[in-house]
């Protein structure tokens, strides 16, 4: 019993949300800046890594996922993690299936 | 521990009990942590199924890049950037607003709720407005695929001036230009899938405006407005991946 109590709803206040507002468009604007440079197989790397930035902290303030249980925690994580590992397996296919051939 | 109030039945402890037990709390959970636990953990597992379905699409885009990657730097350069920017940023206050709005639920602040909800309203309305220019220009341009699909734009560059005096394109082969057909067909696809998330996501805030002010979700009972957030933040996360993969990848080329 005592297990459920211990997480007291968290409330997130106005402070973190503008903080994480600004560093949202902050990230939208490097984003855009670094679009337009030559940085050859860089560039996807980039825009990738600053929308994944943008996106994990949307889901830790924003959706409150530093804030809530583990359960929610290992649910949010599980699910990323099962993504990335069908979307390996899908590229692994689709690279080595038909090889040279393309 | 807190089941010891099971059993007491005095009056005195009358006024207690229902503040343990107010009318939100549904019989089978044993409290309201519990309940809220269990239902932000249900909100994240549809959540999850959303992930794959459009993690479904984000592999497809990748694969079909990887092939005709010169005819998705073409398509790609039809997309404005301007509009894309813009939209990206009317969605991103809208969830900052939309997270205010669940700060003002917890602490109880009703016309704090409603204003949020509606501003997180209007600037979801922005963004399909904006949406919808672009969509406009692409059916004006004959890129929309289907019978009236036309690869003028990437056989002949010269002939799209507005683009071709940015990125001076060089002309596609024809039968790498059919292939635009293709990330437009993505394009739709996903942006039109994300927007159709937003239309529904703002019949949900009509409803929520409408019940916030008679004071719904202000009474504690903040489950609603909490979960419908996850879902607007996710939409959000959504659309700052659709926005690096179609509009800013192909930029500099």
């Amino acid at each position: 019993m005592s297990g459920q109590n211990e997480h007291a709803h968290h409330i997130v206040g106005p402070g973190v949300y503008v903080a994480i507002l600004f560093a949202l468009l902050i990230g939208t604007g490097l984003t855009v800046w670094a679009s337009f440079l030559e940085l050859g197989p860089w560039n996807p790397v980039i825009a990738l890594a600053i929308a994944t930035t943008k996106a994990v902290l949307v889901v830790l303030f924003f959706m409150h996922v530093k804030y809530s249980t583990k359960l929610t925690k290992l649910t949010v994580f599980a699910g990323i993690f099962m993504f990335l590992v069908l979307i390996s397996m899908t590229l692994a296919d689709y690279i080595s299936r038909a090889w040279g051939s393309w | 521990m807190p089941d010891s109030h099971a059993i007491t039945h005095d009056a005195e402890n009358a006024d207690s009990l229902r503040e343990v037990h107010p009318p939100y709390l549904r019989h089978h959970f044993n409290s309201t942590e519990q309940q809220a636990d269990t239902t932000n953990f249900a909100m994240w597992l549809f959540l999850l199924t959303e992930v794959m379905f459009f993690g479904g699409l984000f592999t497809a885009y990748l694969i079909y890049r990887n092939w005709y990657y010169p005819a998705f730097v073409a398509g790609s350069h039809q997309l404005n950037v301007i509009w894309g920017t813009l939209n990206t940023l009317v969605l991103i206050c809208s969830s900052f607003t939309m997270a205010m709005g669940v700060w003002c639920a917890e602490t109880r602040r009703r016309k704090g709720l409603v204003l949020c909800l509606s501003l997180t309203f209007v600037l979801g309305l922005g963004f399909l407005g904006i949406k919808t220019i672009e969509y406009s220009e692409k059916i004006e341009k004959h890129h929309v695929p289907g019978a009236h699909y036309s690869m003028q734009s990437f056989l002949d560059p010269a002939s799209d001036p507005e683009i071709f005096k940015e990125y001076h394109d060089k002309p596609l082969m024809p039968d790498m230009a059919r292939h635009t057909e293709l990330y437009f067909s993505l394009y739709f696809l996903m942006t039109g899938m994300h927007a159709l998330h937003m239309i529904i996501g703002i019949g949900i805030l009509g409803f929520m405006i409408f019940r916030a002010r008679a004071g719904a979700y202000t009474s504690g009972h903040v489950t609603f407005v909490e979960n419908f957030g996850l879902y607007w933040h996710f939409v959000d996360i959504i659309w700052i991946y659709l926005f690096a993969l179609l509009y800013l990848i192909s930029r500099h080329q």
